[in-house]
């Protein structure tokens, strides 16, 4: 089972990471920003052209290009609580 | 004693640079970091008795360096070996921050980890145990709020008495069962061969193999070459290891690890919520309506109006001042040095040439104060969240609107502080595509040219005429990078990932700090050589002097006409006048830059541009200003006010030589061609003289091209019309 792709997940929604698959700088980047297996986080919004994305993570929130969302798999998570907390 | 060398490090938005204004307040030194245009702070300090040279160094999430400013600060805190560094880490994302600590740790340097911004962390009702933190990392742990200045005493107190300890041992962490026993085993083989035991530990020599980090790699080629490869294989071998059987690669599941390390460490009771959580918090409203689909781009383009207004408008004023002021030392010089070509280098050279280098000033210093301001607020990076689809078609990114807007995408800006405002791209690449693109705006500079051209062949019309060429602007912006980026700079799009930090107000002596800093460097480094450039630009237009005999015969007629009885005074000034303006061509023509002119109307002749022209866009180089003034002189009005330009419109369009379609193509031209020198100065200190240089070749040939096709087929439509 692979998950689904972080691009597909509706605003608001929460998810959790299941991997990522990229290497090189770009797969540097993601992990070393937070994104690794496990970490929770939720969709804050998309731009105006829908594209890039803007997440919640760590308590923090990053943007990234769909392309670049593309090496997420995330599975996701019933929303029951508002917000992921990381305490 | 000597003083102790400590690093500053820490993530960008995390307050680093407020901290370090706060530590040193105006005692900073700017310079740059050897080889790199990257600036490099730093200030000294004293406390308890300990002299404290402080290095500011860029902003990082990681030691992992892929641009220019990650390579400086890795390079400074891995080589340069600092006594110490504070780790300024955001208190309200700590578990980012952390990575960076725990990456530092690993190489086992003497860190104090300042938790800043503590102020924000209790605001959203949470609480962290610093003593705890500092007891589980094994470092001293202090919390800050740089802007209001508390923590300071405690910080630096931290780092005089951690500094005097010994050094503690490196930090050591699992990386799971698999990894752990991989680098068991390459270090076991790095300690038996002692290498690069000179520099750093066996494990974690090991480790960074298994990471693949350049530099150390690197390093280890170079003190064993034969050693280093075998490592390197083995080590590619155990990640080939790791794909297969954990689906990710080593260094993948080393920071997968270091993650697990940090979220382990904070759930030991190190944050505490005090009940008031779930509360919205400021930001999140704010960017409900800021980045909304509709209201959001709405917001946007009157944030961009401001800045627009906000630096010409407001700079129009004390830049009028300046100019007035070296107009004014013009004129004393022009009365008390005796006439001749002393003067006039002093005058028309360096007088004029340091004034229009100064008048710039209050622009530059606009700009920064505007754009520091939206930059530290955090609106920056939703500008260019917002903007990133559609500038990434043309192969540039969101962060470029700002170099258009200032460089005049609105209309009447200017390229310097264009050029300067592109630094907020991190990405090479796309730097370079903004700044070569940006002074095809609509400068303050070109705007005379347009209106007196479209006065003369479009009366009526020059605002409409303004509006078109401001959008013919863009497209040509568009168009280039697209080009430039699928063929020069091409090569994928550096990865975006951008923080949106929450929205904070910039502090007052930051903003001050940065303009001033940027200004200064701008007159220093720029002046001098902008200088020399317009005392050459000078000399080209005033020699050769006409030969003796010309201008003996002038000297008669003027004698000549002063001692006609039959004319009055009105009458003796105007023919005078002409006579002087009939003298200005014929000097110019003979000079170096008319040679030049005259030489290139075969070529230029393809786009309708005689030699009057051409030298007017030659001294356009120096500054684009000078087109108007010397079509003036070319056309035989003496020297042209930019505001009395009604003239010039009159004069151009009765002569043959000018049409409708010669209007246009100069139109093109002047938007296209070289960018002025100041500019070209601007870009080299920003990307290098390579690309300087580049931008003056490839524009001119650019220019050259569009503007000699539409001139050749607009005629040869024309033609056919008839």
């Amino acid at each position: 089972m692979a998950g689904i792709c972080l691009r597909t997940v509706p605003n608001n929604g929460s998810c959790m990471i299941r991997e990522v698959l990229a290497e090189g700088e770009l797969g540097c980047r993601i992990r070393e920003l937070g994104l690794v297996p496990g970490a929770r986080l939720s969709i804050v919004g998309r731009a105006p052209l829908r594209d890039p994305v803007a997440i919640r993570v760590r308590n923090y929130t990053l943007t990234l290009r769909n392309s670049e969302a593309d090496h997420i798999f995330v599975d996701l998570i019933e929303t029951n609580s508002r917000e992921p907390t990381h305490e | 004693m000597n003083n102790l060398l400590v690093g500053l490090a820490g993530n960008p938005n995390s307050g680093k640079t407020t901290l370090f204004n706060a530590l040193t307040g105006a005692r900073q030194r700017v310079g740059n970091f050897p080889g790199v245009t990257v600036a490099r702070h730093e200030g000294t300090i004293v406390h308890l008795g300990t002299g404290i040279n402080l290095v500011d160094i860029p902003g990082i999430y990681s030691l992992t360096a892929f641009s220019d400013e990650e390579r400086v600060a890795r390079k400074f805190i891995i080589e340069e070996k600092p006594h110490l560094l504070v780790d300024v880490a955001d208190a309200t994302a700590l578990e980012r921050s952390l990575y960076l600590l725990v990456q530092v740790r690993e190489f086992g340097l003497r860190t104090v980890l300042a938790v800043n911004m503590i102020d924000e962390l209790h605001r959203s009702g949470r609480r962290l145990d610093t003593e705890k933190l500092a007891s589980l990392l094994g470092i001293p742990v202090v919390a800050t709020v740089a802007r209001q200045g508390q923590g300071l005493e405690y910080l630096l107190d931290a780092v005089v008495l951690a500094a005097g300890r010994e050094q503690p041992p490196p930090l050591k962490i699992s990386y799971g069962p698999q990894v752990d026993q991989m680098v068991s085993e390459l270090s076991l083989k790095i300690e038996r061969a002692d290498f690069l035991a000179q520099f750093y530990p066996p494990r974690l020599v090991a480790l960074k193999y298994l990471e693949q980090d350049g530099p150390i790699m690197a390093r280890g080629r170079r003190e064993h070459p034969q050693l280093s490869v075998e490592i390197e294989e083995q080590a590619r071998q155990y990640s080939r290891h790791c794909q297969e059987t954990l689906g990710e690669s080593a260094s993948a599941l080393i920071t997968d690890y270091r993650y697990e390390y940090i979220s382990s460490l904070l759930a030991r009771g190190i944050l505490s919520t005090d009940g008031r959580h779930g509360r919205h918090n400021l930001t999140d409203v704010i960017d409900l309506v800021l980045t909304h689909r509709l209201i959001g781009p709405v917001v946007m383009l009157m944030v961009l109006y401001t800045v627009f207004w906000l630096t010409i408008s407001l700079g129009e004023t004390p830049m009028g001042w300046i100019e007035s002021l070296f107009g004014l030392l013009g004129a004393i010089g022009r009365t008390y040095i005796p006439e001749g070509l002393l003067q006039s280098l002093l005058v028309s050279g360096v007088i004029e040439g340091a004034g229009a280098v100064l008048s710039f000033v209050p622009l530059i210093a606009l700009m920064f104060l505007a754009v520091s301001f939206l930059e530290d607020s955090g609106y920056m990076a939703r500008m260019a969240y917002m903007l990133d689809r559609l500038f990434r078609m043309f192969g540039l990114h969101g962060y470029s609107i700002m170099a258009f807007i200032v460089s005049g995408g609105i209309g009447g800006g200017c390229a310097v502080p264009g050029v300067m405002a592109a630094r907020n791209l991190r990405s090479p690449r796309e730097k370079i595509a903004t700044i070569l693109t940006a002074p095809y705006m609509s400068c303050g500079a070109k705007i005379p040219v347009f209106t007196v051209l479209a006065a003369a062949f479009f009366p009526g019309y020059v605002t409409e005429a303004l509006f078109w060429i401001t959008l013919a602007s863009w497209a040509f912006v568009f168009a280039t990078a697209k080009l430039l980026r699928t063929t020069i700079i091409a090569g994928p799009s550096t990865p975006f990932l951008m923080e949106l930090p929450p929205y904070r107000l910039p502090t007052c002596k930051g903003l001050l700090l940065h303009a001033w800093e940027r200004v200064w460097q701008y007159v220093r480094k720029a002046g001098t050589l902008i200088l020399a450039v317009s005392i050459l630009l000078w000399a080209t237009m005033t020699y050769p002097q006409l030969p003796e005999q010309r201008r003996q015969d002038y000297a008669e007629m003027v004698t000549a006409i002063h001692l006609r009885p039959d004319l009055d005074n009105k009458n003796k000034t105007d023919r005078l006048a002409s006579l002087e303006a009939a003298r200005a061509v014929e000097s110019l023509r003979y000079s170096f830059a008319g040679r030049v002119g005259r030489a290139l109307e075969p070529v230029s002749g393809l786009a309708g541009f005689d030699w009057r022209t051409n030298i007017a866009l030659v001294g356009g180089l120096a500054a684009k200003e000078v087109i108007v003034s010397t079509l003036g002189t070319a056309y035989s009005l003496g020297s042209v006010d930019l505001e009395n330009s009604e003239m010039l419109s009159q004069r151009l369009k009765q002569s043959p030589a000018f049409t409708k379609i010669t209007a246009i193509s100069l139109i093109l031209f002047s938007m296209l061609y070289a960018p002025c020198f100041v500019t070209v100065i601007a870009i080299g200190r920003e990307i290098g003289l390579r690309w300087a240089l580049f931008s003056v070749v490839f524009n001119t040939g650019l220019a050259s091209v569009v503007a000699a096709l539409f001139y050749q087929t607009a005629t040869a439509l024309a033609r056919f019309m008839n």
